[in-house]
């Protein structure tokens, strides 16, 4: 993988199933074991989801961008939508026991858990989420030259 | 691999096998539909044996809410069975484990329904 690799995405359903499947590919490729790399892929897919449904709404004219950066320490990951921007206030604690049985909501909390770092930046102009996994132990994208 | 459902009965329950991935979109559209279906239908017993689900994303968990409660509030009870690894783990972090009524043996799910 180079150190950053981009794509623009139409505001699809296709496009969340797209971008998990990049995410799980990127993921392997760099190293990371098998749980990671399916926390991985699945912050990736809330984070799309969010990015076509609350942030694009499904508008044809409008994309989503995301981004695959390779730190030495991190995987970096950017979902930018060209919605109107989330209001994170109005988002409820999906662990509160009068939400538990809500049927959404639930996305970021995902995305959270899964995540070392996560970063989302609601703008009039669109919403953008960073996603952050950290290379523990032997170094993800290092191959080793013995076992 | 996309979702796959099929049901049986057993002793007045309905067993529904699921198979493939609960994700927004097809399969949860699926899930809801045969839940209605078998609620329209008075089966009101219903298990969600859910051994062969190997994902599920947060529509997946909100479409099983909605199939517990739904069932709930029909005077009926659903019940989960099998579940793996994955999805054991993403209902304990989004503190639904307790919640559901979770079984591991197919023949004690069957029993415990009053």
């Amino acid at each position: 993988m180079e150190q950053t690799v981009s794509y623009t995405l139409d505001s699809t359903l296709e496009t969340v199933d797209h971008a998990e499947e990049k995410a799980t590919r990127i993921a392997t490729e760099l190293g990371f074991g098998e749980d990671e790399v399916m926390q991985i892929s699945m912050a990736v897919r809330e984070g799309a989801v969010n990015a076509v449904l609350h942030g694009n709404a499904y508008a044809p004219d409008k994309k989503v961008i995301l981004a695959f950066q390779r730190t030495p320490e991190d995987l970096v990951i950017t979902i930018r939508d060209q919605g109107k921007g989330i209001d994170l206030s109005g988002i409820p604690n999906p662990l509160a026991p009068e939400n538990l049985l809500k049927t959404s909501g639930r996305g970021i909390f995902l995305m959270r858990s899964f995540m070392d770092v996560v970063e989302i930046r609601p703008s009039q102009t669109g919403t953008e989420i960073k996603l952050i996994k950290h290379v523990h132990g032997r170094s993800a994208g290092v191959k080793e030259g013995s076992q | 691999m996309s979702m796959k459902l099929s049901t049986r009965q057993v002793d007045g329950v309905t067993i529904v096998d699921c198979s493939g991935r609960i994700t927004l979109g097809e399969g949860s559209v699926m899930m809801r539909d045969t839940v209605r279906d078998l609620l329209a239908k008075g089966n009101k017993k219903i298990i969600l044996n859910l051994g062969d689900v190997n994902y599920i994303d947060s529509s997946g968990i909100g479409e099983l809410v909605s199939a517990f409660t739904t069932t709930k509030n029909q005077g009926g009870e659903l019940k989960l069975l099998n579940l793996t690894k994955k999805v054991h783990d993403l209902l304990q972090i989004t503190k639904l484990y307790t919640v559901f009524d979770v079984k591991e043996d197919e023949t004690a799910a069957v029993k415990a329904f009053k």
